[in-house]
């Protein structure tokens, strides 16, 4: 049983490790099954070591689509520590439709936790009710990790999901029969290698906040700095990995503040000092004012991180490209994968493969920005 | 209820015996094709060494997919095997290879030619980042492009003169701690080369570069030097080889020596033997 740090303590509780990404989006908005990128995954087997595993899914919830579908992992059989989230849960929302998430008990994992997923509206009350309804989840999404032992909501987004655990990818895909059960037109996946902390449930990737979700390989040097960082806006780290604050750094920037990927790539990449200096004026501007102004949120380290959210997939590397990254498309289909052969074992006819500079993101967005409303329909 | 680690080998826990996969192998005289479909990387480079064994010189490997090490097995002093390779090999393709020659009708991904000592691998497409690491004699040749630190510490001894050949441009690093060899890179396909930080660190060897690159992409370790008569004649040959190679193959059939020859070249050298001499001391 893992124990709960607590979030303020200075233990490292980060990882160092060399993992799997994939990440493959229909850009018409089409839904399809979760067998291209389980395929795909097992084609990258020998990048991760079955102590990690998991999925992202776009679209999967049309039936609830105007809900926040939370899925909560109990790492406890305690029934007293279940009757507290729910308790806390229908406090502070109204639960349209809650569940155990279905999984297969052939499957070949070792001591799942048990999953349950809640459809739900906020019920703000009093000082809440100045916050907008992301923010609000937010808030409780922290609330229920930070507070409440041994139960953590991994996954809390409408319309989508992320489904993880201890395992090889096909494994938990097997577990959460992902093959059959949920069709999307955005899936990410991850399979892990951790070295440096114990892989458990909570662990894997994706890491998910509302429907932002982050995939990563690498180690993030700059953990310490970006944790602190945003604990000054209310998010607080409790994964034990360092993914975690790139799914939260990516909130703040884009959903909060409303900066498109393309300036965010530069935050979390930003160019060398004397590459700016060789800029035009304008420019050198406003990459030294970003430089300035997010320092705390640049992130340093090898990393290529798969980032995700409704209508949106983007590629991405450290900017020295310490982390393996190829892009490929053919037609609608884009994908991003740690490796070329994975993409080509479920596509082998691609219109065109090529590998991003590092910091330059990859960027998939549906081809009708208004289908993104259709989608969630 | 403590949580099981179950410890899994991703290399070796799904191999099978020689005699479960030995039908993936069709004997044709001294030709022998192989299907990599399906096959982990191990059982492929058991298969390939087993061939080479039982008295092939050619090879041919069908719907390889990210299968890595090819080559990698098989060292037999005095042999010299011919590998085609339809697909896409997986990381370190030919690595430690020891006088074999690889040609891949596709592209290929991270370390090909790794710590490669002997022999010619040529790749009729793109590859990925570290191609030639560490690389200590033979040939690669790259038609199109290449990724991040490429030739990153190939190194020479006397004879043995490592030579790396890339059609189209690289990445950020090319030639970082290079120690040795000669890299060329052509830039067939690009208005101007991309790639920062070129040759930083470098100590030995040289780099060609064909086509424009400005002062400030080079690392701090090197130096532009001219190009000699005997500097002209090199490229030359390496030039003639990759036509040889590709024309028809994704490079147009009509390009002449002379016209890749027309462009300008630079060419680069480290500044010092030891750059960091100076920090490292004790």
């Amino acid at each position: 049983m893992i124990n709960r740090v607590s979030v303020t303590d200075g233990r490292v509780t980060k990882e160092i490790q060399a993992c799997a990404v994939f990440g493959v989006m229909d850009r018409s908005g089409r839904r399809f099954d979760g067998k291209m990128i389980i395929e795909a995954m097992k084609n990258m087997r020998v990048r991760g070591n079955g102590l990690g595993g998991g999925f992202a899914v776009y679209g999967i919830y049309p039936e609830y689509k105007d809900y926040y579908a939370l899925h909560v992992m109990f790492q406890d059989d305690d029934p007293d520590l279940k009757q507290e989230v729910d308790e806390f849960l229908y406090r502070n929302f109204d639960v349209v439709h809650d569940e155990e998430i279905p999984t297969n008990e052939e499957a070949n994992v070792v001591d799942p936790p048990l999953f349950w997923r809640y459809f739900v509206m906020p019920q703000k009350k009093g000082e809440d009710k100045k916050l907008s309804d992301d923010d609000y989840v937010v808030k409780k999404v922290m609330y229920i990790n930070t507070c409440i032992d041994n139960a953590y909501v991994f996954s809390s987004g409408k319309n989508m999901g992320v489904f993880k655990g201890v395992g090889f990818p096909e494994e938990i895909a097997d577990f959460f029969m992902l093959e059959s059960e949920y069709k999307g037109y955005i899936w990410t996946a991850h399979s892990r290698f951790p070295t440096n902390t114990p892989g458990w449930w909570g662990g894997a990737h994706p890491f998910c906040i509302l429907d932002w979700t982050v995939v990563h390989n690498g180690e993030i040097s700059s953990y310490g700095t970006n944790r602190r960082y945003l604990e000054m806006y209310g998010y607080y780290c409790t994964l034990y990995t360092d993914t975690e604050v790139i799914a939260y750094a990516v909130d703040l920037l884009m959903r909060k503040q409303g900066l498109p990927i393309e300036v965010v790539a530069k935050i979390f990449a930003p160019p060398m000092w004397d590459q700016i200096d060789r800029m035009d004026e304008k420019k050198r501007k406003f990459y030294t004012t970003l430089r300035m102004v997010y320092a705390p949120l640049l992130i340093n380290g090898p990393f290529t991180v798969i980032i995700a959210h409704h209508g949106e997939m983007i590629g991405l590397t450290d900017r020295i490209r310490l982390r393996p990254i190829t892009a490929g498309e053919k037609g609608d289909m884009l994908f991003v994968s740690s490796e070329e052969a994975a993409i080509r074992a479920v596509c082998p006819d691609l219109d065109r493969v090529w590998t991003p500079h590092g910091g330059e993101p990859v960027i998939g967005r549906l081809n009708d920005v208004k289908r993104v409303e259709k989608v969630v329909e | 209820m403590g949580m099981v680690v179950r410890l899994r080998d991703p290399f070796m826990d799904w191999v099978r015996r020689i005699d479960e996969i030995i039908n993936a192998v069709n004997f044709e005289g001294n030709t022998a094709k192989i299907d990599a479909t399906g096959l982990t990387h191990k059982e492929l480079n058991d298969l390939i060494r087993l061939c080479v064994e039982k008295g092939a010189d050619k090879i041919i490997l069908k719907n390889v997919c990210g299968q890595r090490y090819i080559g990698t097995r098989l060292y037999f002093p005095g042999k010299r095997v011919e590998i085609e390779i339809y697909g896409t090999p997986g990381n370190d393709l030919g690595m430690f290879m020891n006088g074999h020659r690889i040609v891949v009708h596709g592209n290929a991904q991270d370390g090909v030619g790794n710590t490669m000592n002997e022999g010619e691998i040529v790749v009729e497409g793109r590859a990925g980042d570290v191609v030639a690491m560490s690389m200590r004699g033979g040939r690669i040749f790259i038609r199109d492009d290449v990724g991040y630190r490429t030739a990153i510490h190939m190194k020479e001894y006397r004879e043995k003169v490592p030579v790396l050949v890339i059609g189209g441009s690289s990445q950020d690093f090319l030639g970082e701690y290079m120690a040795g060899g000669v890299v060329l890179l052509l830039g067939l396909n690009s208005k101007k080369h991309r790639a920062n930080y070129i040759g930083t660190g470098m100590h030995g060897g040289v780099i060609y570069i064909r086509g424009k690159v400005e002062p400030y992409q080079f690392g701090k370790e090197v130096g532009i030097v001219e190009m000699e008569e005997e500097d002209y004649r090199r490229v030359e040959g390496l030039v003639e080889d990759y036509l040889k190679f590709f024309r028809g193959k994704g490079v147009d059939e009509k390009l002449e020596v002379d016209e890749v020859m027309g462009e300008k070249f630079t060419k680069l050298v480290p500044v010092s033997k030891r750059p960091y001499g100076r920090i490292y001391t004790y």
